[in-house]
């Protein structure tokens, strides 16, 4: 009996034919998501190696360099105390990787995936709660709420910071630590609410599925049923909302750099970077102080809003 | 539709309370002591705690915040921490006037062109028009503003020398070309996009083949029929939009050297200038979730099968 049922079980995968592989030819198949994900790719793993990578540290300064445009030591130039463009924005695509990274993760995947299942599994009180400070949260600008949260609890967490430095002996304020923890921990805060949203509907179409009951009834622990039988179930839409939740993570971490409040200099960002060269003098002088970093952040959102697009087309199965 | 507007008028105050509470704790409790830093650094301890008593900071936070709303609904933001003896009101009032006309000038841009192009866009679908018309707005829609912004100023103020760089000079000046066009571009890619796809809907509807079928003008079809309908989808991009927009129009006001509300919102993030940070919060909010209401309260108008009732709150 228990051997029957293994083996018609084993067989359902073997065809290769699973959602996931299916999903996945589909996105490479197509050629506007290939030369996507190789662009981000080249673009990501430039940030996460960037010390290999970049011939400049991106504090060698040399002002006897200062300004210069496009050569063949420097391809992107050099900015006004002689630092390497290119070398500045490798480092800043470091900082894109470092937040969009953790922001999806703590944000989306972490804080909203769970409470969109606490909320659309176990219902009543936990679902009015969790959607009801949603809605408050969503109901106004968030990026005005992150604006004054960094600005609060920057200072304080710097300081932690600090003294956890002192305690461990290295050096981590200079790498810019503080400046993506705050940050990150901003933006998730705020933007867990679409994630929990989406999955909270999912499951509660999930939920009333046979398996589900099924699962129940041979006596599966709520957190059994919601991880191995509910979850799966739900993982292409959220893959969906994920990489489309890519250009506006990215976008507003260059939107606070911008305003002063996100990432600090010396540590680079592509902000900073446009916020010091934003002005027409820059433009009428040395106007690729300002078009690299510019040039590069337009790329970067434009590849994500069309891998969000391709994943989308890929793995939303009303898609097909 | 009665009971509705009642919930939403009620939500409205609550959600209001809510980020105000929110912005003057964090303020409060944040960095930077009020009167030390009107003192200075050499600030003799029982000055600051006299001035603290004189300005009510010893009494319960919920005193406090109290005190802060009643005077902010009395339009008294507190003072400026950066421009001493200035209130924040007299710094704030100048730069929203002018950070408002840039939004409107950005807005009229936005629909005047946006609209007129998805009717194009729709009226020749299927030709090469509409696919050159839609490739634009994709391209529009995606070109962030830190692109749009110094690539209109390199070749029409740098290179064609036909526009001015940058400064303020009121509504009707020349100065304010540039910059609108920079903010609204991409709503213009937006609204284009949606009016083309609401209107295709529109026009493939049976009361469009029976008005045609009829014998009414062409004219009437399209005004009446056809184009109120396919603008209800619009209007409702319009709050969100209006967010947006605000943001832009930091940015925008950076590159263009205009004196509005970013530069101000810039200065004082700097300077941890907490009253004012506080007040555009606040301000900003409000006008964000009054212009959400009053889309909402539009549908009806616009499309009268719209009854808004319980069943659509949830």
């Amino acid at each position: 009996m228990r051997n029957q049922a293994e083996a018609t079980f084993s067989e359902v995968p073997r065809g290769n034919r699973s959602y996931w592989v299916i999903s996945v030819k589909r996105l490479l198949r197509k050629k506007i998501g290939v030369a996507c994900l190789s662009i981000i790719l080249i673009m990501y793993g430039a940030g996460v190696l960037s010390p290999l990578v970049t011939p400049y540290d991106y504090n060698d300064q040399n002002l006897a360099e200062a300004k210069q445009g496009p050569s063949l030591t420097h391809p992107f130039g050099t900015d006004r105390l002689g630092r390497d463009i290119l070398t500045r924005i490798i480092y800043g695509l470091r900082t894109t990787v470092i937040i969009t990274v953790i922001t999806l993760i703590t944000g989306s995947l972490v804080l909203g995936v769970s409470l969109g299942l606490v909320a659309g599994y176990f219902g009543n009180l936990y679902d009015t709660i969790i959607m009801r400070v949603g809605e408050v949260t969503s109901a106004f600008p968030e990026i005005f709420l992150v604006l004054i949260f960094i600005a609060t609890i920057k200072p304080p967490i710097t300081e932690w910071v600090r003294g956890l430095e002192g305690t461990l002996g290295i050096d981590i304020v200079k790498l810019g630590v503080a400046d993506y923890l705050v940050l990150s921990l901003a933006l998730a805060i705020f933007s867990w609410f679409g994630m929990a949203r989406l999955v909270r509907g999912q499951v509660l179409q999930a939920r009333e599925n046979q398996y589900v009951e099924a699962a129940r009834a041979i006596g599966v622990s709520s957190p059994g049923v919601l991880f191995r039988h509910v979850l799966p179930n739900v993982m292409g839409p959220i893959i969906v909302l994920v990489s489309a939740g890519l250009a506006g993570v990215a976008g507003s971490e260059v939107f606070l750099s911008f305003l002063g409040i996100g990432v600090q200099p010396p540590t680079p960002s592509l902000g900073l970077m446009i916020f010091e060269n934003a002005s027409i003098s820059v433009l009428r002088t040395n106007p690729h102080l300002l078009l690299f970093p510019v040039g590069t952040l337009t790329l970067l959102l434009f590849t994500f809003n069309l891998l969000g697009d391709a994943v989308n087309d890929a793995f939303n199965p009303r898609a097909r | 539709m009665g009971p509705y507007i009642v919930r939403r008028l009620v939500w409205l105050p609550v959600i209001l309370l809510i980020v105000s509470f929110i912005t003057f704790a964090l303020g409060r409790f944040g960095p930077g002591d009020p009167v030390e830093v009107l003192m200075g650094q050499h600030s003799n301890p029982e000055v600051v705690e006299r001035i603290r008593e004189q300005r009510g900071l010893n009494d319960n936070i919920f005193v406090q915040y109290g005190r802060y709303i009643w005077n902010v609904t009395h339009g008294d933001f507190g003072e400026s921490f950066k421009y001493r003896g200035r209130t924040v009101g007299e710094l704030l009032k100048k730069k929203m006037w002018v950070s408002a006309q840039l939004n409107i000038a950005a807005l009229i841009v936005s629909v005047g062109l946006g609209v007129p192009v998805g009717l194009f866009a729709a009226m020749k679908q299927g030709t090469g028009w509409d696919t050159v018309a839609v490739s634009i707005t994709l391209v529009g829609q995606s070109v962030p503003i830190f692109l749009t912004a110094p690539g209109l100023l390199l070749i029409f103020a740098l290179k064609l020398d036909v526009l001015p760089t940058h400064g303020w000079e009121g509504f009707f000046s020349p100065n304010l070309v540039l910059p609108a066009v920079a903010m609204g571009v991409p709503g213009v890619a937006i609204i284009a996009r949606l009016t083309r796809a609401s209107t295709m809907d529109v026009v493939s509807q049976d009361y469009v083949r029976t008005a045609r079928a009829k014998g009414l003008p062409e004219s009437i079809v399209r005004n009446r029929h056809i184009l109120r309908n396919s603008l209800i989808p619009v209007v409702t991009t319009l709050g969100f939009s209006l967010a947006s927009l605000a943001f832009t129009s930091f940015i925008v006001e950076r590159f263009f050297g205009i004196p509005g509300v970013g530069n101000l919102l810039i200065e004082s993030v700097f300077a941890r200038d907490f009253p004012v940070i506080n007040a555009i919060v606040l301000i900003g909010t409000t006008l964000f979730v009054m212009a959400n209401l009053l889309v909402d309260l539009l549908y009806p108008v616009m499309d009268p099968r719209i009854r808004l009732g319980a069943s659509q709150i949830a």
